[in-house]
């Protein structure tokens, strides 16, 4: 049995203009100890899938189906059960660490705070596993660092401190959102290795939009377009024979792979397109995608794709 | 004839009151670039980048060292002769929705620059006619002139910024890191439009990128900065057929 099994999720957002379908049927499982890349454009619903996991949504979203947690629905326990699980069980790595960091509060306490919390230090102890905790994510200086405001450190040094906060509770599942986004490219490739190294033993959803990233760190990679998942495979698969027309344009609008956009921009999740969701899109589309909405169909082992093409 | 020649630029940032510390932004940096060539400027976040872009448009004072752009040594001139000169030398921003003024509608800011350069010399028809065919030319529908930046996507905000771009018929554009805080997908569309647009109107470049694989796609050559200082410019033709493996999906 999965670690997390994630039946028929929907996210709903009431809005003035109709609901806001950002999660809409997603069937997803993790592993214990797979880390699975979850990749789509901005607005594609992946941060909201994240967000409904670790339940710290606005009351008003609508989440409807199942997530199971070790055998427990994480949708139908209680608010306190939730608040014992979250940062210890499982975790999240915010993005943006400039906005997700409290800017009046020493990173270093702001680490020790999750240690106390969860771990039941004191708070001598607390600060000083958290200079250690800052210490394993290779930050120059931990000690020094641990007692500046975020506003004296970098951006790459702010997202070795998220990292150390996500971790801190030791949790055995591990929700990355967009941990390498606005990093130059030097940083970015510490902060890849950084990640894969300290989750080597956790299961992880990394949400991201760089495939690159996605593909040094996990092991399977999950596409999202438009609310639902057009393709899930094994890392290697997706990126060397991908069979979403989606999935492909993708990859080729990536700078390294011919820089080829898909034409035109991502659909409302108000009121997605008709049959398959992706098709007004796409260079391969036939009469049948206008009418019909695809599901996802097995192709060998582990591969999954939602394109009749992919049959 | 170089369009734009830099010299010994330098850009101190002095901290402290009496032991006076400088940061040096930018230190010593001399390059050139030739009327309709892109330059890309490849380095690390904090190298000096960005201090180089905007002192080349005279956004912030240099410490020292001269700029010439079409022969005239910007440094030099006074507010009203740089204001002239502004025109011909533009700037695209890292973050669109900043580059533009949130109560405004597009067609608005997309007419702005036609209401300042030509003042009482365009007739409303006119320019709403110029507004439209910057819109056609940038990717936009003529739908979006009512709309405001909040109701547009961060791909589409960043067509404004250059719909507005183009209003000034320009000659030089440094662009930083246009394309930062945008998806692959929508980067790729943006980077190919500045591509078409370059080609059509002749313009001359300096672009801010730190991503070296979106430099091969839109630079001629590419200079290379650390630390304030242009270490290496490569030409961009013998550094892709150097045998930098383009390497399948990888960093």
């Amino acid at each position: 049995m999965a670690m997390l099994d994630i039946i028929n999720l929907r996210t709903h957002f009431p809005s003035p203009d109709g609901l806001v379908k950002a999660v809409d049927a997603v069937d997803l499982q993790i592993e214990k100890r797979e880390r699975l890349g979850l990749i789509g454009e901005t607005g594609c619903g992946k941060t909201v899938l994240g967000m409904s996991i670790i339940r710290l949504l606005q009351p008003s979203t609508r989440v409807l189906g199942r997530i199971i947690y070790k055998g427990r629905d994480l949708l139908a326990l209680e608010e306190e059960e939730m608040r014992l699980l979250r940062g210890k069980e499982i975790a999240m790595i915010l993005q943006n660490p400039t906005t997700s960091l409290n800017p009046v509060l020493k990173v270093g306490d702001q680490i020790a705070e999750v240690l106390q919390l969860h771990m039941g230090l004191d708070k001598k102890q607390a600060k000083t596993k958290a200079v250690q905790m800052l210490v394993a994510t290779m930050i120059p200086e931990a000690s020094k660092r641990a007692d500046q405001y975020p506003h004296e450190l970098s951006g790459g040094m702010k997202e070795r401190v998220m990292i150390a906060m996500g971790l801190a509770g030791q949790p055995s599942f591990v929700i990355a959102d967009e941990p390498t986004k606005g990093l130059d490219a030097g940083t970015k490739s510490e902060i890849v290795r950084l990640i894969r190294d300290m989750t080597t033993d956790r299961s992880m959803l990394m949400i991201t939009h760089d495939l690159a990233a996605a593909g040094e760190i996990c092991d399977r990679i999950a596409v999202m377009y438009a609310g639902e998942l057009l393709e899930e495979a094994s890392a290697e698969t997706i990126l060397s024979e991908p069979c979403h027309p989606y999935t492909q344009g993708f990859i080729h609008s990536l700078p390294a792979q011919g820089l080829q956009p898909i034409p035109g921009s991502s659909p409302s999740l108000i009121d997605p397109p008709q049959g398959c969701r992706f098709h007004p899109r796409c260079p391969k589309v036939m009469d049948i995608c206008k009418k019909e909405h695809p599901s996802m169909i097995k192709l060998e082992k582990g591969h999954l794709a939602r394109c009749f093409l992919c049959a | 004839m170089r369009l734009i020649e830099v010299l010994d630029l330098k850009k101190y940032y002095a901290s402290g009151l009496i032991n006076k510390e400088y940061t040096k932004a930018v230190d010593g940096v001399s390059f050139h670039i030739e009327p309709g060539e892109t330059l890309g400027l490849v380095g690390e976040s904090g190298c000096g980048k960005t201090t180089v872009g905007r002192l080349l448009l005279r956004l912030i004072e240099p410490t020292s060292g001269s700029i010439f752009f079409d022969g005239t040594d910007l440094t030099k001139l006074d507010r009203g002769d740089m204001r002239a000169v502004r025109p011909r030398m533009q700037m695209i921003f890292q973050d669109p929705e900043s580059s533009l003024n949130p109560r405004m509608r597009i067609g608005e800011s997309i007419a702005e620059p036609f209401r300042l350069g030509l003042r009482g010399k365009i007739s409303r028809s006119e320019m709403r006619e110029k507004v439209l065919e910057l819109v056609d030319i940038v990717g936009l529908n003529p739908e979006h002139v009512n709309r405001f930046p909040y109701q547009l996507s961060g791909g589409q905000n960043q067509r404004v910024v250059l719909a507005r771009i183009l209003a000034v018929n320009p000659e030089f554009i440094v662009a930083d890191e246009p394309t930062a805080s945008l998806d692959v997908s929508v980067q790729a569309q943006i980077l190919r439009l500045m591509m078409d647009l370059k080609r059509e109107f002749g313009l001359t470049m300096l672009f801010i990128s730190h991503d070296m694989e979106v430099m091969r796609h839109m630079s001629d050559r590419i200079a290379v900065m650390e630390k304030g200082k242009i270490v290496n410019i490569l030409d961009n033709k013998s550094y892709s057929t150097a045998g930098v493996a383009p390497n399948p999906v990888s960093i």
